[in-house]
């Protein structure tokens, strides 16, 4: 079977197509219709009906091309790459954390990490624009509101490898509780808060229609263009330069600070809580590990902890594959940005506030290869790690 | 007068880019896959009424090959005010890129033995694969990608190839392969994903160039 491509110049052109797909014998199979001629149509034709199909558009003079030479081909990738996923799924009794998943599916192995382990909760902080809910792993292992540690992912919906790391993560603590002896003291003394996906709406999209999407989805009053960037949205130097007031831009800061229902949730929990003392979120790419500001070129007050501790973490990344991580503010090392997600939390109190960009330095960019999920994870747990336990050992 | 800049920031950053960019629509080919494996040492001089010149120390990899590093110097001039205008690159290149001919040539063959003018979409997929016999057009996409991105750069710019949304090979009657490229280029500062159509010319021995975009 072939899939063809047909771009029709005028709507003569497209009553032919339309003829064409009266044709029963044929058994055409049109993945889009014949309608108006600027939209190109895709139809997919029986191997007995390719040659006859051909013809006629070329007697006709209607422009074609081929969008899948063999169709089976194709099929068949998808089926072995499903399959090899699967296997690995069976042969480890689990997640396969070497492939990229859709939204169902991460919520599902979070029901299932909160199931296999006592000290791992499954907690909704809010809902997203599109009514989704916002789940947050809790990892706790006793205590009345522990100091804890915030670590979220995915607030921008195209970083594909933040969300997919953050999974491992999750379970990478989940497993090594109680055996690794820095994941063990560290949870005996504070509690950590993980939002795998911050931005569910913008992260299905990028599964269904657009898989370069960054923002919310949220409708803009009096705009056509939807949604607003969640990291400019936050209450910290809200507004200000290296922020969009454009609704159509991917830097849209949004009509007000906190107006993203995804932001204010997150806002609003840890206001509550009132007890963290780190703030750490995941981005790609661009491989640098970064602390505030954003919204001013001027260092803060914590500058040479944050920038010490900054470059032991950046080492131990760099001590597994030999991937390098820049460390800087915000500000000097990738842009002047307004309305950043760590400098609101530094700004409230929160002293350990560092923002990672994760996997690769633009060769595959946001479309890193699934093969590089589990490395990248890997090597940013280890300076999360890093980061967690001074965290620990300042609160004791 | 050149002021000494810190490799990390962004400044010398995006230079650096530039300046590679720049190399790949040069040297880039089917076989070849310039990057930056590291910034070694940046300074900045501000020239009174013509703009601001960057000096940049570089190591080069190929990513066909990363065993081996070549060292590059360069000097990147973003002139002054303008707009319309693409920087001005010059570099000297220390040591022998990883010869690409025998690549080059198999894919020169492959493509002008076909009998449908080869048609391909997104390059790589949503989940990062690129099909091994689709990695040299990812690679002259990168050529393509170069010289767009060369020629639109600013100080306040970072281009990237996000994706080769679509391309299509036109045969023609000279020696020359041509492909059109619907490509995704990533603008860091702007977070924009933007669509750019270019036309790539290529010859094994006459290398690449872009009469469209």
């Amino acid at each position: 079977h072939q899939v063809l491509r047909v771009k029709t110049k005028n709507e003569e052109e497209v009553k032919q197509l339309q003829l064409l797909e009266s044709l029963e014998h044929l058994e055409l199979d049109f993945w889009i219709n014949p309608s108006a001629p600027a939209l190109p149509v895709d139809v997919r034709i029986p191997a007995g009906s390719v040659q006859s199909v051909k013809a006629f558009l070329e007697s006709q003079g209607i422009e074609y091309s081929i969008l899948i030479e063999d169709l089976q081909d194709v099929l068949d990738k998808e089926r072995q790459d499903m399959a090899e996923s699967a296997q690995r799924q069976r042969s480890t009794g689990s997640f396969d954390f070497s492939a990229y998943h859709t939204l169902d599916d991460i919520n599902a192995e979070l029901d299932h990490l909160a199931s296999e382990y006592s000290f791992v909760e499954k907690i909704q902080i809010g809902e997203s624009y599109e009514k989704r809910p916002l789940y947050v792993l809790k990892f706790s292992t006793g205590g009345s509101n522990r100091p804890a540690i915030w670590l979220d992912a995915g607030i921008h919906s195209r970083e594909w490898v933040t969300q997919a790391s953050a999974l491992w993560i999750a379970n990478k603590i989940a497993s090594d509780y109680g055996t690794d002896e820095s994941i063990t003291s560290l949870l005996d003394k504070m509690d950590l808060f993980l939002l795998p996906v911050a931005n569910p709406d913008g992260f299905v999209y990028t599964h269904t229609s657009n898989r370069m999407w960054r923002k919310t989805r949220s409708k803009i009053p009096g705009s056509i263009c939807v949604g607003v960037d969640p990291n400019r949205n936050w209450d910290a130097g809200f507004g200000g330069p290296g922020a969009s007031s454009n609704p159509c831009s991917d830097s849209y800061h949004g009509p007000s600070a906190n107006s993203e229902v995804e932001v204010k949730s997150v806002v609003d929990f840890i206001k509550n809580h009132g007890n963290f003392k780190a703030f750490l979120t995941l981005h790609s790419y661009s491989q640098l590990l970064m602390y505030p500001y954003g919204y001013k070129c001027t260092r803060p007050d914590d500058y040479a902890e944050l920038e010490s501790l900054g470059r032991a973490a950046a080492s131990s990344i760099r001590s597994l594959y030999g991937t390098t991580f820049q460390v800087g503010t915000i500000c000097k090392t990738i842009y002047q940005a307004s309305g950043g997600s760590i400098d609101w939390s530094y700004d409230n109190g929160i002293k350990y506030s560092f923002a990672f960009e994760l996997r690769d330095t633009g060769r595959y960019g946001f479309l890193l290869p699934a093969n590089q999920i589990v490395p990248a994870a890997k090597e940013t747990w280890l300076g999360l790690k890093k980061i967690m336990e001074h965290v620990r050992n300042k609160s004791s | 007068r050149a002021m000494e800049l810190p490799p990390g920031h962004f400044p010398a950053a995006r230079a650096a880019a530039v300046a590679v960019e720049y190399l790949r629509y040069l040297r880039g080919g089917p076989g070849s896959g310039l990057r930056l494996r590291e910034l070694q040492r940046a300074r900045r001089q501000d020239i009174d009424d013509v703009g601001h010149k960057y000096y940049l120390e570089l190591e080069l990899e190929d990513v066909l090959d990363k065993d081996r590093t070549v060292s590059c110097t360069a000097e990147v001039l973003y002139h002054l005010g303008s707009k319309t205008s693409a920087p001005d690159v010059q570099l000297t290149v220390q040591g022998e890129l990883r010869s690409t001919e025998a690549a080059d040539k198999e894919f020169y063959n492959r493509i002008r033995s076909l009998e449908k003018e080869l048609v391909a979409e997104n390059i790589p997929d949503s989940h990062g694969n690129v099909p091994p016999e689709l990695e040299p057009i990812h690679l002259l996409a990168w050529v393509a990608s170069g010289y767009v991105i060369w020629q639109n750069s600013t100080e306040n710019t970072k281009f990237h190839l996000a994706q080769v949304k679509h391309v299509k090979q036109v045969k023609r009657n000279d020696e020359d392969l041509q492909f059109d490229f619907v490509l995704l280029l990533h603008e860091m500062v702007s977070q924009e994903v933007l669509p750019w159509e270019v036309t790539l010319l290529w010859h094994p021995q006459r290398g690449a160039r872009v009469t469209q975009s």
